[in-house]
């Protein structure tokens, strides 16, 4: 039985914290993501959880107090925002390279600067190659279902790599939805007890953490934890699954949205998904054969199917909501164009920058985006593959 | 301490097994081994280690040198990565998931480099959050594992890399940092200094004290590094004598905020006798820096008498 109530992003996941009742936890607070540790700590202070909390003196030793904690084979979790993120980036490698399969709540903010505490995704996009799988939420219901099947996910034995669970700050950390929340005993009952094989306190079997490898050995150790990395996209897939059948709400490594007969599709990633869809219904309405790929699960990317799902239609907007500073649109639309490549499907793509540093992003937006893209597609306009959306211009400065 | 017995201490297994790839004569080695044989027989432990000599020498992948469970994180890190050890130790047996006999000992090595400079927030949050650990620092003054550079551990007119003696310089500018008082103001109930006394009895008993005292515990040990300061191997038990019989490196403890001298020398001896065994310090006896060595005297004197008014003497 599911009960039906009320919460901001940062109370569903704190919630899910609650029922999955990791062993440890430490973390450092900074906003948007604050709430989830303080929230977490008040649970703990009335008794309604077990975790032990660890309130670090700072994000990069909420990383490492969370490495050490799961070397010790304790399931265990910190959640952070932006340049918390940042600091923690030495450890988010040595996290994935050790394969621990521990998670982080990311509450996404931009990185400084200037500084500013608003939603963009230039934190985990950012820390995407440091070998951590990335699941994205549009909403607090999906924020709260994708951190429910985190450990799931990262522990299971084909995979034993860290996940991070990212939503957007603010516009779902903050804001509070109608939410369906499963059962205490039904989440425990799913998640599982934790049953490391190798661990620092199992007695009478020592092990060792962290080795000095040679050139001899480290490129191998590289190679499994990327051949961990493809093998865990059948285990996202499979633990959706059972979600599905456990508690109704079914989730794919990517939503398509109206994508079957569409003429245009927008990819796009978390909550500004919401807002695409609503264009796209309107558009619709129009007769504008307009659709929207809405990104789950950023690592692994789904190369194959993201490049097949994008086969009949003729243009194609790419989302971004990070610039990666290389003077041809940020993370996500190389990775689609590489996709497109890899298995020679070409539409006409045009890489889209918005929303950076918590910019409104608006249904008019999207309408003007599909506009772009039919004239795109019909020869109409040359535009530049590399657009800002909703940038200020000088004379409104 | 009444039963102390170097035969018999000395007679433990090792706990850190030969073959480990440390330079001969390494300071850092002898103390680990001093201090891993204050764990009781029968007693588990759990070793973290800061990047640095130790780590990179002692387990090189497939092999370790390490027989108990044991921990390499990053350099910076070693207080908050055995914070979360120590607490998954709490956590894990509250819930029953631990054989109930288990008594786990929490023991963490860093170098200078790790624990005065880069790892000092870590260091200092694992301190103040009182997890049931020791960090032992080997201070061996300056960071050995990169290249000789100065760390803040490194003493004042110490020849490194960083700090080279040159026509316009003489050495490093600055004092070292006086860690083991700093750790101390965390108010943590044991925190001591200590090195290699010819019965090895004052490392011993401070590290039995420092592992079996509930809470967070610190060491430092003076760990001298023959490449670094520039001396005969052989010659290390000699140059830890005259750093304590000159009041360069004093021994003392501080348990539950009660401050006591360990060892007092019978005559202090001039600073020239630690410093003329070193090669870093080689330029301070060349006509004209006399002054220098003056100002060296004037530093350890004045930190000695500080020490003796901390410890009521």
């Amino acid at each position: 039985m599911s009960v039906k109530d009320r919460m901001s992003g940062n109370e569903a996941v704190a919630y899910a914290i609650r029922q999955i009742d990791p062993d440890v936890m430490p973390a450092f607070p900074i906003t948007p993501s604050t709430e989830i540790p303080q929230m977490v700590s008040n649970y703990i202070a009335n008794g309604m959880m077990n975790t032990e909390f660890i309130p670090v003196e700072s994000e990069h030793s909420s990383m490492s107090a969370t490495i050490g904690a799961e070397a010790a084979g304790a399931r265990s979790l910190t959640a952070t925002s932006s340049c918390g993120l940042a600091l923690m980036w030495e450890e988010l490698l040595v996290a994935a390279s050790n394969r621990m399969p521990c998670v982080l709540a990311l509450v996404n903010r931009t990185l400084s600067g200037p500084i500013n505490i608003n939603c963009d995704h230039s934190d985990s996009m950012g820390a995407r190659d440091t070998g951590w799988i990335q699941i994205y939420a549009e909403n607090n219901q999906e924020a709260y279902d994708n951190m429910i099947q985190a450990f799931p996910i990262a522990e299971d034995k084909r995979v034993h790599l860290p996940v991070m669970i990212c939503q957007d700050g603010f516009i779902t950390s903050h804001a509070v939805q109608n939410i369906e929340l499963n059962e205490d005993s039904e989440v425990k009952e799913f998640v599982g007890e934790y049953e490391p094989e190798e661990f620092l306190l199992n007695k009478g079997n020592p092990v060792a953490f962290g080795p000095y490898a040679v050139s001899n050995y480290s490129m191998e150790a590289k190679k499994a934890q990327e051949k961990a990395m493809e093998d865990s996209k059948e285990v996202i897939i499979s633990t959706a699954r059972k979600y599905k059948e456990r508690f109704g709400r079914g989730f794919e490594l990517f939503e398509e949205y109206r994508t079957n007969d569409a003429d245009y599709i927008m990819i796009i990633m978390g909550s500004a998904a919401g807002t695409a869809k609503q264009a796209v219904d309107d558009l619709r309405k129009k007769g504008i054969k307009a659709g929207v790929l809405k990104l789950r699960v950023f690592r692994p990317f789904p190369s194959e199917e993201i490049a097949n799902a994008l086969k009949n239609c003729k243009c194609v907007a790419v989302m971004d909501r990070t610039e990666s500073y290389n003077g041809n649109g940020g993370p996500l639309s190389s990775e689609v164009r590489a996709a497109l490549f890899e298995y020679k499907i070409y539409p006409e793509v045009v890489c889209y920058t918005y929303g950076l540093s918590g910019r409104d992003f608006t249904v008019e937006n999207v309408y003007e985006i599909f506009d772009e893209l039919s004239g795109v597609s019909e020869g109409n306009i040359d535009i530049k593959q590399h657009r800002y959306i909703n940038l200020r211009t000088k004379e409104e400065a | 301490m009444a039963g102390y017995n170097l035969k018999e201490v000395m007679n433990k297994p090792e706990r850190l097994s030969p073959g480990h790839r440390m330079c001969a004569g390494c300071g850092a080695t002898i103390g680990v081994r001093a201090v891993l044989r204050a764990l009781h027989e029968g007693d588990e432990a759990v070793i973290g280690n800061a990047t640095g000599c130790l780590e990179v020498s002692s387990y090189m992948y497939p092999y370790t040198a390490w027989e108990d469970s044991y921990i390499h994180n990053a350099f910076e890190n070693a207080g908050a990565t055995l914070s979360g050890v120590e607490t998954a130790y709490k956590a894990l047996k509250k819930r029953g998931k631990l054989k109930d006999d288990t008594n786990y000992k929490f023991i963490t090595f860093g170098g200078d480099g790790g624990t005065y400079d880069i790892g000092f927030q870590s260091l200092s949050g694992a301190m103040e959050r009182g997890h049931d650990m020791v960090y032992v620092c080997y201070d061996n003054g300056a960071y050995m594992n990169t290249g000789i550079q100065r760390s803040s551990a490194t003493p004042q007119f110490a020849d490194t890399t960083t700090t080279p003696v040159g026509s316009v310089s003489n050495g490093k500018l600055q004092p070292r940092k006086d860690l083991a008082s700093i750790i101390a103001e965390h108010n943590v109930p044991y925190v001591a200094q200590t090195t290699f006394t010819r019965d090895f009895k004052d490392i011993h008993v401070k590290s039995e004290k420092a592992i079996y005292t509930e809470g967070a515990c610190f060491l430092n040990i003076l760990a001298p590094c023959p490449r670094g300061w520039r001396y005969e191997t052989a010659e290390i038990m000699k140059i830890c004598q005259l750093a304590i019989d000159t009041c360069y490196w004093p021994l003392f403890e501080v348990e539950n905020g009660n401050w006591r001298l360990t060892y007092e020398p019978k005559k202090k001896l001039p600073i020239e006798d630690f410093l003329k065994e070193q090669g870093r310090f080689k330029h301070l006896f060349k006509p004209g820096n006399e002054e220098l060595i003056v100002q060296f005297q004037n530093e350890v004197d004045r930190r000695w008498e500080d020490l003796l008014y901390r410890c009521n003497r």
